[in-house]
């Protein structure tokens, strides 16, 4: 079972023998900040200004076909200057069997062009992103927020929102 | 259960009680407690433990309780069963305006009693907040004997009421909505 799910996918080792890896090298040269290896699992950190045009070419690469998003989120890093947020797109091939994790920096303040015209599910992980994190998403369809009341002030997951919120009980 | 539940429970004085009709509130508390509608209502993992003390093991029926209501007009009991989230808050709300007098409140579980352990920004610490509480249940989740217990107690107390008296009910003070607005 294990190594059926294997044959064609990643195994581990050296990060830039993953495919995915290696096609963004080949094709965005210039996009890539760094390449990452951890337990396995490989990402690439790309800068924001291209960072769809990345994803359309791994999704409709024939080697690689990323057709499911599985996850997309974020991450608040108040102590980088310059790179407050990282963008973090989980994608998954069904065909190559093959996991990839893409990440997209920006500042803060910074917008990011959507993913909801590659994969449909990316409309309410964005919206998601934009309620937690307050980033938003230049040419998404419905932007607002998602899980939280439509009254809320502020964005939960910003290191600097206290934790127990701003009411006063 | 207690020999004598009025003496735990006291309702309003005998100021406040209307002597002609304190026979008529025996009559009334007993038709009352023995046949309580609980709303069919379940927010949380508690839920999981109602529904249990409702199903054929714990058997809630046997004292009464046992036609869940799926609507709140027709129920006179509710179990807050799980976490009260700061959207869900005027959800709750308005099923209990919704429900007719008389009606009790049953806070089930640490979430519904004081918020548990989410003391977050997007949790109500306690259904307190929002509607008046007559009994509060503890564990996380309580078990459906602790279900059955709570709701034993609250007997107890619809035995103590006197009818036809005033009986404010008290929430605790300062609810506020997620974006600071009045709700209560």
């Amino acid at each position: 079972m294990t190594d059926n799910l294997n044959r064609q996918g990643f195994t581990g080792g050296e990060p830039e023998k993953h495919p995915a890896v290696a096609a963004i090298r080949n094709d965005f040269p210039s996009a890539i900040i760094e390449v990452e290896n951890s337990c396995g699992q490989v990402w690439v950190t790309v800068l924001p200004s291209n960072s769809v045009e990345i994803l359309l070419f791994l999704r409709n690469n024939k080697e690689l076909e990323f057709d499911f998003l599985s996850d997309l989120t974020a991450v608040h890093w108040p102590g980088r200057r310059g790179a407050e947020f990282e963008i973090v797109y989980q994608l998954y091939s069904t065909s190559k069997h093959l996991r990839f994790r893409l990440k997209v920096r920006l500042e803060e303040g910074q917008d990011v062009e959507t993913a909801s015209k590659l994969w449909q599910t990316a409309d309410w992980l964005e919206r998601e992103v934009y309620d937690m994190f307050g980033i938003s998403f230049e040419g998404h369809p419905d932007q607002r927020r998602i899980l939280n009341p439509d009254g809320f002030e502020g964005h939960p997951l910003r290191k600097e929102f206290p934790l127990q919120g701003r009411v006063r009980w | 259960m207690r020999k004598n539940p009025t003496k735990v429970f006291k309702g309003p004085g005998p100021k406040e009680a209307n002597v002609l009709l304190t026979s008529a509130s025996t009559v009334m508390n007993w038709a009352q407690r023995s046949s309580l509608w609980p709303l069919t209502f379940g927010l949380a993992c508690c839920a999981i433990e109602m529904i249990s003390a409702a199903a054929a093991r714990y058997d809630m029926a046997r004292f009464g309780w046992e036609v869940f209501r799926a609507s709140p007009r027709q129920a006179d009991l509710m179990i807050v069963a799980g976490t009260v989230t700061n959207k869900m808050a005027p959800v709750v709300k308005k099923l209990y305006d919704q429900m007719a007098e008389p009606k009790w409140v049953i806070a089930m579980g640490s979430c519904a009693t004081c918020g548990g352990i989410f003391q977050t920004y997007s949790v109500v610490p306690g259904v307190s907040h929002i509607i008046p509480v007559d009994v509060y249940i503890p564990g996380c989740p309580p078990r459906p004997e602790a279900l059955i217990h709570g709701i034993m107690t609250l007997q107890m107390k619809i035995d103590g009421q006197v009818n036809f008296a005033a009986n404010p009910r008290k929430i605790e003070p300062g609810y506020r909505g997620p974006s600071g607005e009045e709700t209560v």
